[in-house]
């Protein structure tokens, strides 16, 4: 069958470019365990790659509805005070990070 | 001191609609009822942990304005100065609200989810905010960043999750009833393993809009209670469409106590066999060969011949759907809008790196990473889209089932409540949602009930699985049956 997933093993290198994909810091001693554990997890749902599925189309949506379209109208949106309010960092009417661009 | 109905009995005692005819016929006022419960918090929450947040002062004052609204001779709400309590993963305006996560140690949310708005709309008092798994990732309420719950039948035991503290404030009698959030059995193996009701409605039939998402095709909310009855009543105020939530089914909501008392007479149930195999304990088998019996015996027809081959495959799908589901949704933490925000890094993304590395636990890292490598380039077409597949064809075998049958009956989970700390291997810890997880891969609504007792005097829970926006027949069978085994669902007697 063309759909059968390479057998479950993980390198270091893997987890850890999995890990800068989610953006997510990983300690060594996570990327171990997670090497281990997420090859020992996929070595369960490696069974999946033996069912048949031909002509069989995909369920991507938990109800069976098609072409929801909301009502075309304004609503008030929250304050952006209220907003802010949460935010880790603020300055004025924005929400404060580190500069994206280069500055040069 | 312990607060008193007229007959002598404990305020916390009540089942809410008890406690309602006793608001409505002028004997309680709801602050005496609130206070009550504050005070069994008090009283058990230090062997409990069922809670995050507490917020008695709120609750005491929306007594005071529901007592207020009975005296005047208004018609009161049908929740009017009951109180209860909600899953720390719904929104709930001015009230800290964490999902279990140190991501979100400091959100206090601008807006209430739409069940919060229902329920307020609806006269309940809100007692606070109940302990989990972390985004609701887990089986057992130990993944929680704040404290572990404990089951109020044994408190070395684990509450089961991820609404683990929900269930386990209902069992303490901390609260009337409260609501949960399942993505993969995370309502009814909680209630299973604390003895108590847990209802996962059809996906659709109650708005997601204010819960933290955690696999969107999946995720719905619903209650917990003592009674059958209960549930209905909480159902019957959270149920039915919302513009806010466009995967809500715009269909009308029927009167879920409307046919509670009907019995069992003329209805064919099916014990598909898939359901009845590998992975059960004895004890749950024996509680369910007895819960079988009884219902054959009370006019029920247990067809025991069906078969649902695909089923086994429901864990391996949801392990692939949930976590490529989570991987994206969790996106949005990434410590700039709201909740913890790492700073001091060289860079934007070294923050919110750092952010996530540290504002997250292991469950949940575990599972970003494995969504993320289920949607990866090379691996989606084996993994994502081929674990959607077989969604349809586990779907179709539901859809067979119930051409023919009203019903089908299962065990909750394969085993009672587990001592905390004893399971540590990830996929181990999957195997509890094992029956949990064919209701939402196909999105049918669902219940446990109180299906008798296994090892060591622990519940065990009886599981009913419905055809699509029929929790009315759900509700029916779990209330004939409820009435035919009453089984307490009082930890100390």
């Amino acid at each position: 069958m063309s759909n059968s997933a390479e057998p479950s093993t993980f390198s270091s290198d893997q987890v850890r470019r999995l890990a800068s994909l989610v953006r997510i810091d990983l300690t060594p001693e996570e990327v171990e365990e997670f090497r281990t554990e997420l090859a020992s997890i996929l070595s369960h749902i490696d069974a999946l790659s033996e069912i048949d599925t031909d002509g069989v189309p995909p369920t991507n949506n938990g109800a069976d509805l098609l072409n929801v379209q909301a009502v075309d109208a304004s609503r008030p949106a929250l304050p952006r005070d209220t907003v802010l309010a949460n935010a880790p960092q603020r300055e004025d009417e924005y929400f404060r990070v580190h500069a994206v661009l280069d500055q040069s | 001191m312990t607060a008193n109905t007229p007959e002598g009995g404990a305020l916390h005692d009540l089942t809410l609609a008890e406690a309602r005819q006793r608001l409505l016929d002028g004997d309680l006022t709801s602050r005496s009822l609130t206070q009550a419960h504050l005070d069994r918090i008090a009283q058990t929450e230090p062997s409990v942990g069922a809670f995050i947040t507490v917020t008695a002062d709120e609750a005491l004052e929306q007594a005071d304005a529901a007592d207020a609204l009975i005296a005047s001779g208004d018609i009161p709400s049908p929740l009017t100065g009951l109180p209860i309590a909600l899953k720390d993963v719904l929104m709930t305006q001015g009230t800290r609200t964490t999902a279990g996560s140190r991501m979100l140690d400091s959100l206090i949310p601008p807006y209430d989810a739409t069940v919060v708005s229902r329920l307020r709309a609806a006269g309940a008092v809100s007692l606070g905010k109940t302990n989990m798994d972390e985004f609701a990732m887990g089986s057992s309420t130990e993944h929680s960043a704040w404290h572990p719950t404990s089951n109020p039948w044994d408190l070395e035991r684990v509450p089961g999750g991820s609404s683990g503290g929900s269930a386990a404030a209902v069992a303490a009698r901390q609260c009337l009833g409260s609501l949960g959030s399942d993505t993969g059995g995370s309502i009814r193996q909680p209630a299973s393993f604390c003895g108590v009701v847990g209802l996962k409605p059809t996906y659709g039939r109650v708005s997601r809009y204010g819960l933290i998402a955690f696999a969107s095709s999946l995720d719905q909310i619903g209650p917990f209670t003592r009674t059958v009855e209960d549930a209905a009543l909480l159902l019957q105020e959270i149920a039915g469409p919302d513009p806010l939530d466009s995967t809500c089914y715009d269909v009308p909501v029927p009167d879920f106590m409307g046919q509670i008392e009907r019995g069992l007479d003329g209805l064919r149930i099916a014990a598909p066999q898939e359901f009845f195999s590998d992975g059960m304990d004895d004890d749950v088998a024996e509680a369910m060969e007895t819960a079988l019996e009884l219902l054959a015996s009370n006019g029920a027809e247990i067809d025991r011949t069906p078969r649902m081959p695909s089923l086994p495959m429901a864990l391996p799908v949801y392990y692939i759907l949930a976590p490529s589901e989570c991987s994206a949704n969790l996106a949005r933490f990434d410590g700039v809008k709201y909740g913890y925000g790492a700073r001091g890094g060289e860079s934007m993304w070294s923050d919110m790196e750092a952010t996530r590395g540290h504002g997250f636990g292991r469950e949940v890292k575990r599972r970003i990473l494995l969504g993320a490598y289920a949607l990866s380039a090379g691996y989606y077409d084996a993994y994502y889209l081929q674990a959607q597949k077989v969604r349809t064809l586990i779907r179709r075998e539901f859809d067979r089932v119930f051409a023919e049958h009203d019903l089908i009956v299962a065990p909750t989970a394969p085993t009672v409540a587990f001592k905390r700390g004893a399971i540590t291997d990830p996929y181990q810890m999957y195997l509890n949602d094992i029956f949990t997880i064919p209701a939402n891969i196909a999105g049918l609504p669902a219940i446990s009930v109180p299906g008798g007792f296994g090892a060591d005097g622990m519940p065990v829970g009886l599981q009913l699985v419905g055809p699509r926006l029929d929790e009315a027949t759900v509700l029916q069978v779990a209330s004939a049956y409820e009435r035919l085994a009453g089984w307490s669902t009082a930890p100390d007697g």
